[in-house]
């Protein structure tokens, strides 16, 4: 069964520039993939709970005190392009 | 014989004894990485300054009787997608080229602080997403018993140096079978631990609900004190385990009398590659002899394992690789918006096999398909923890072939993302399940290649499971060395 895939409506939401032959590409890739992975639909899951993780977890507190931070330099210094303290990136509002 | 030859327990011995220094030590390991890594390819960094100094310090605290434990003076690497502060951190991929962390992940700190020599950085599928180290940007690693083969994935690189002596111990991480593949493929011992002993700050994240650290050593009395060094509660993990955990060692000597070990039957037949299959039965056939009870089970959710697992751990990593933007960190593609530069700077920062992952996770998440892939892959993820609860309440542990195939050619899957997938069939559960499982080698296929043994334990269970693991050891008495190892070792 055909999975149904909007390979660039996918590729948008992940932000991942993909040309028209390479969406083509994954969206092939995909569908076997998905093909296979549709399998787990076989199995009768009628009041199994879903696991999202492997411990019973509640959270996890600790006293708000102030504690040694990453140094601000340090960090900055990896940036591909800052402003002074500040990250710096391209205008994300149209003019 | 060359020190870089010894386990982490007879360089210990040597270093407390005065006939080594952990200087001498390290130029030994190192003498043997420059030895093999022109055919290997396993390190991606060698921090021969920071190492140098650590191993200076290693001997001097030992001078004035300051002795931090069994890693003191020995030279271990580290999977390069755990953060180390001032040394590149890559993950194997372009999109962190360059980058060098402002911090150290907690592994590397309590390695440090167990005075380890920390050599260098090891190559890896990028982002941890394979099974084969053929998936990095920097090129692939290869296998130290046959360099036309794949060394396993995705800690390739940590199962390689530790399998001819350029490093006495690693870590790797496992999310569906990264660690105990590659060890399994290399003749080493690989060890994932029970979800949340290892903590998981600074790894850099795949799958973060599958995601633990642990040790590939020589020998599993080696990975017990890896294990030791790393394991325990985090603060700065929020998924870390609070409570207490027994003692890793106290039933390592202990033998198998008595013990109910069962053979996953939908993991022993169809798919197992002769080799394997004839190595694992001699391996049963040693329990048995040994006193154990061997016994059959049935995992039944275990053949829609692989599925579930291929949508569970694409979605996490979806959400986990959102964070490569361009705008923190690693090189940036410009571009008139912000959007635009985003789209650029991750197309040209990923491979293949991280972008078709992201996609497979994105669609798998998306509004319309969620309940019918992730939402029903969850719930498969409770159906397999189910059965091994199950399982666990007739047998004390649980054994298969740690892959269904010895290490495969270079090339042979890399078109054909399913059948890479295949690869890690019998490792999958336990990173669904969170129980902690261990790779021994046990024997060497008709082709000269090594084959793994895996033990798997209840969550908490590391005691039996070192405990069956170091009889396995015992029992198979595997000593074998890739070629390239003795030859250099030799000489």
């Amino acid at each position: 069964m055909p999975i149904d895939i909007d390979i660039t409506k996918v590729a948008r939401l992940a932000r991942i520039g993909l040309t028209a032959e390479e969406l083509a590409h994954y969206e092939e890739q995909l569908q076997v993939i998905l093909e296979h992975a549709a399998r787990v639909q076989a199995l009768p899951t009628e009041g199994v709970a879903p696991t999202a993780h492997p411990l019973p977890m509640v959270n996890a507190f600790r006293p708000d005190e102030v504690e040694q931070t990453l140094d601000r330099e340090e960090v900055l210094s990896q940036a591909p392009d800052r402003e002074g303290p500040y990250f710096r990136v391209p205008p994300f509002l149209d003019e | 014989m060359d020190p870089a030859d010894l386990t982490i327990a007879e360089a210990g011995a040597r270093l407390r004894s005065g006939d080594l220094t952990a200087v001498d030590l390290l130029a030994s390991v190192r003498r043997r990485a420059s030895m093999t890594e022109a055919i290997l390819h396993a390190y991606l960094t060698i921090d021969a300054e920071g190492a140098t100094a650590s191993a200076v310090e290693a001997d001097a605290a030992l001078q004035r009787g300051d002795d931090r434990g069994p890693l003191h003076g020995i030279p271990v690497a580290l999977k390069d997608n755990m953060v180390t502060r001032g040394v590149e951190t890559t993950c194997s991929s372009r999109i962190l080229s360059g980058y060098v962390p402002p911090y150290d992940a907690t592994v590397v700190e309590r390695l440090r602080a167990g005075g380890a020599v920390i050599v260098g950085k090891t190559n890896l599928d990028e982002f941890a997403m394979g099974s084969s180290t053929e998936n990095s940007a920097y090129g692939t690693t290869r296998n130290p018993w046959n360099p036309d083969r794949v060394p396993g994935g995705s800690s390739g690189g940590s199962a390689a140096v530790v399998a001819v002596g350029s490093a006495l111990g690693a870590l790797g991480s496992d999310t569906g079978g990264s660690i105990r593949q590659p060890a399994s493929l290399c003749g080493v011992v690989g060890m994932k631990p029970t979800y949340g002993l290892v903590s998981r700050y600074g790894l850099i994240a795949f799958a973060s609900s599958l995601d633990q650290i642990g040790p590939i050593t020589r020998t599993v009395d080696d990975a017990v004190t890896l294990f030791e060094a790393i394991a325990g509660h985090d603060p700065s993990d929020a998924t870390s385990y609070r409570g207490d955990f027994p003692d890793p060692r106290a039933d390592l000597g202990k033998g198998v009398e008595g013990l109910r070990v069962g053979i996953v039957s939908e993991l022993s037949g169809d798919g197992i590659q002769p080799g394997v299959a004839a190595a694992f039965q001699a391996t049963l056939d040693r329990l048995a002899g040994a006193g154990a009870d061997i016994r059959e089970v049935s995992l039944p959710s275990t053949e829609y394992a692989l599925s579930a697992y291929y949508l569970i751990a694409p979605a996490e990593c979806s959400a986990n690789l959102a964070r490569f933007d361009g705008v923190r960190y690693g090189p940036r593609i410009d571009g008139a918006t912000v959007e635009a530069m985003m789209s650029a700077t991750r197309r040209d920062g990923f491979g293949p096999e991280v972008t078709r992952r992201i996609l497979l996770g994105t669609y798998a998440l998306s509004a319309g398909y969620y309940d019918a892939f992730y939402g029903q892959a969850q719930k498969v993820r409770t159906m397999v923890s189910e059965d091994f609860k199950d399982a666990y309440a007739e047998v004390d542990v649980l054994v298969t072939p740690t892959s269904p195939t010895t290490a495969f050619a270079v090339g042979e899957r890399a078109d054909d993302p399913l059948a890479m997938y295949l690869s890690d069939i019998c490792t999958i559960p336990s990173n669904l399940s969170g129980d902690p499982a261990i790779s021994v080698p046990v024997g060497l296929d008709d082709a000269g290649l090594p084959v793994g043994f895996q033990v798997l334990a209840p969550a908490l269970g590391e005691g039996v499971m070192f405990q069956v693991a170091a009889a396995v050891e015992r029992l198979s008495g595997f000593e074998s060395r890739p070629a390239l190892a003795t030859s250099l070792g030799a000489a």
